[in-house]
């Protein structure tokens, strides 16, 4: 296991420097330049500006730069804040984060009940209900989602806040998860109904049944840990999806997160804020994934590295 | 010889067999797909949806007014029957608007699928069946694809390919009729990103298929590469393509939509219905029905090919049915 997570977590480097490598030559095909502006500079303040935060000199003699504070950690100074990039990530992560995790537990948390509750009651009105929810949720948009909560609950209703993020703060917390968080939960309540009405039909289900275990302690005890691996497999996908595609949600709730930084960054052509914000969804999503392989491996014993 | 005495034996005298494959492999996916009722009224809610907002670019009478003529007295209307859905901020006429966004984010989502059909069998097929230097950068090219978030890449793609002199996908006057070139752009932007999960899938259906029993046995009777690759092997590849193009068409429409909300939408006055979403964002304070209509018609529209991509799995994949 612990050479089987080593020999993973090797594996990112390759992995990183190939998206370091796409995203700066393709950052740099963007037409335009950070200081590109209706009233041009002066040539000289241009090229000065341009020295002191490393645009002198050819594409490649750049990215030969770039790639040696990459190895130290340094992502360079912001343009757009003139701050360095690690400072403005460390203090924006935080709350891309918080929201992304908490529509993955509200993601998690109600996809698994809708799920287990259907399949308990196949072909009985929780079922249909819970399929409604499931075939539904997957097919609309998070941000239809976020649009209609915004207009009805925070609006005519006023019982949530309209703008902000403030984590420990239900006001400003539930309307975000909910609309990141109802696609995935849709997505899961789905998988999981599936696994459980396999799991149900399994002969070890009915030995439980035949000596006369309560139907709620085959349940929870038997049926739920096998029915769990199938979405064990897609929840770091998932994840990974929440924390990276949350741009729109960002957006429409003022959450002042990552993916705003990012979009902000693309905008102003704020090099060293695009290779930060990217390279960090590009981390997030490997280690996602390694955390998943490694709960999958935990979780069914049938599987070895 | 034993090749030709086992090809025969199964068919001869058994008519019942025959009378069962009478209708051909397609007809019995058709059958299937009908009886899914949930496919069936989302195919009829499409095909209406489609033909209303493309004939309308035919007979301007089902617009009624221009998507951009203001008209700034009559701002911020409620629906009535001088206005279907009500007007923004600027007057404009929402039916109108939306219909026009309709037809934009059609041309986005299905113009996106057939780019990435192209690429996506093309690259597919030449990594299955050109060898395995071939097979292996395709598969790195997969991986690092998958690292990287697609609506980042989506969102970067858009940026390079905006504001150029280009011809065709230029930011000219229309090239190709009916078809901008800022909408080619987008078009451009999200199929790039969109083609490896095509190229994926027709690669594993390939290196299935090229050791399948029918087609070692066509082999054997000596048939060319071409002819097994293109009568044998991508015929059989077509059930799942059409399946992933049908999901694909929905989520290039949300791709369009997320680009518009986060500021890189086409320009004014041109509305997809993602510019409508963040035009209707800006004054869903003055009328919440500006946000409202393209917002559900991103859901009626995504919700529809879903839902008949759900029924096309079903029908094109018998094996896996419950």
């Amino acid at each position: 296991m612990a050479g089987y997570i080593l020999r993973r977590i090797l594996a990112f480097i390759p992995l990183i420097w190939a998206i370091a490598t796409i995203t700066f030559f393709l950052m740099h095909a963007v037409p335009g330049g950070p200081f590109d502006q209706e009233k041009p500079l002066p040539e000289a303040t241009k090229r000065n500006l341009e020295a002191r935060y490393n645009l002198d000199g050819s594409l490649l003699e750049q990215y030969g730069t770039f790639l040696q504070n990459l190895v130290k950690g340094d992502l360079g100074i912001s343009f757009n804040q003139d701050r360095p990039v690690t400072d403005i990530v460390r203090e924006r992560l935080p709350k891309t984060l918080q929201l992304g995790l908490c529509a993955f537990v509200f993601a998690l948390v109600g996809g698994l009940t809708l799920g287990v509750v259907s399949a308990v009651n196949q072909n009985r009105w929780p079922d249909y209900l819970g399929v409604f929810v499931a075939t539904v949720g997957a097919a609309v948009p998070n941000f239809v989602v976020g649009v209609f909560l915004i207009i009805f609950l925070a609006l005519k209703l006023g019982w949530f806040d309209v703008l902000g993020w403030e984590f420990g703060n239900p006001r400003k917390m539930v309307l975000p998860t909910v609309a990141l968080g109802l696609l995935p939960l849709a997505f899961i309540a789905r998988i999981t109904r599936a696994s459980m009405l396999e799991v149900l039909r399994q002969d070890y289900i009915r030995t439980a049944r035949a000596k006369g275990l309560q139907e709620f302690k085959i349940i929870v005890r038997h049926a739920i840990r096998n029915a769990l691996i199938p979405v064990l497999t897609v929840a770091g996908p998932i994840l990974a999806g929440l924390i990276t595609g949350s741009f729109v949600i960002e957006r429409f709730f003022a959450v002042g997160g990552i993916g705003t930084a990012f979009v902000d960054a693309v905008m102003l052509r704020d090099y060293g804020m695009i290779m930060g914000t990217t390279l960090l969804y590009a981390i997030a999503i490997a280690v996602v994934n390694l955390l998943v392989d490694v709960a999958y491996g935990i979780a069914d014993p049938r599987i070895r590295y | 010889m034993t090749t030709q005495q086992t090809r025969t034996i199964p068919i001869a005298g058994d008519e019942t067999i025959l009378r069962v494959r009478e209708r051909g492999l397609w007809g019995q996916a058709w059958d299937r797909l009908l009886k899914n009722r949930l496919a069936v009224v989302a195919g009829i809610v499409l095909i209406v949806l489609i033909v209303v907002a493309f004939g309308a670019a035919v007979f301007p009478g089902i617009e009624r007014y221009s998507p951009s003529q203001t008209a700034p007295r009559e701002a911020f209307q409620g629906p009535s029957w001088s206005h279907f859905l009500g007007t923004d901020n600027l007057g404009r006429d929402t039916w109108a608007r939306t219909l026009e966004g309709m037809r934009i984010s059609l041309q986005i989502g299905i113009g996106t699928q057939v780019v990435v059909v192209i690429v996506g069998v093309l690259v597919g097929a030449a990594a299955a069946l050109g060898g395995r230097l071939g097979d292996n950068v395709m598969m790195r090219i997969v991986d690092i694809a998958y690292a990287f978030p697609d609506l980042l890449a989506i969102i970067i793609l858009r940026a390079i390919l905006s504001e150029r002199n280009w011809p065709i996908i230029g930011s000219g006057d229309p090239q190709i009729p009916g078809l901008s070139g800022e909408v080619l752009q987008v078009i451009l932007a999200i199929s790039l990103v969109g083609w490896v999960t095509v190229a994926r899938l027709v690669r594993g259906q390939m290196l299935a298929l090229k050791e399948a029993d029918y087609v070692l046995a066509a082999r054997a009777l000596g048939a060319s590469s071409p002819r097994i690759v293109f009568t044998h092997m991508l015929p059989n590849t077509i059930g799942p393509i059409i399946v992933a193009v049908t999901f694909g068409i929905p989520l290039a429409i949300y791709a369009e939509a997320v680009l518009a909300i986060i500021g890189f939408g086409l320009q004014p006055p041109t509305a997809s219905l993602g510019t409508l979403v963040f035009d209707g964002y800006t004054y869903y304070r003055a009328s919440e029905w500006l946000i409202l209509v393209p917002a559900g018609a991103i859901a009626t529209l995504m919700l529809c090919f879903t839902f008949l991509g759900d029924g096309l799995r079903d029908a094109l994949d018998p094996r896996g049915r419950r």
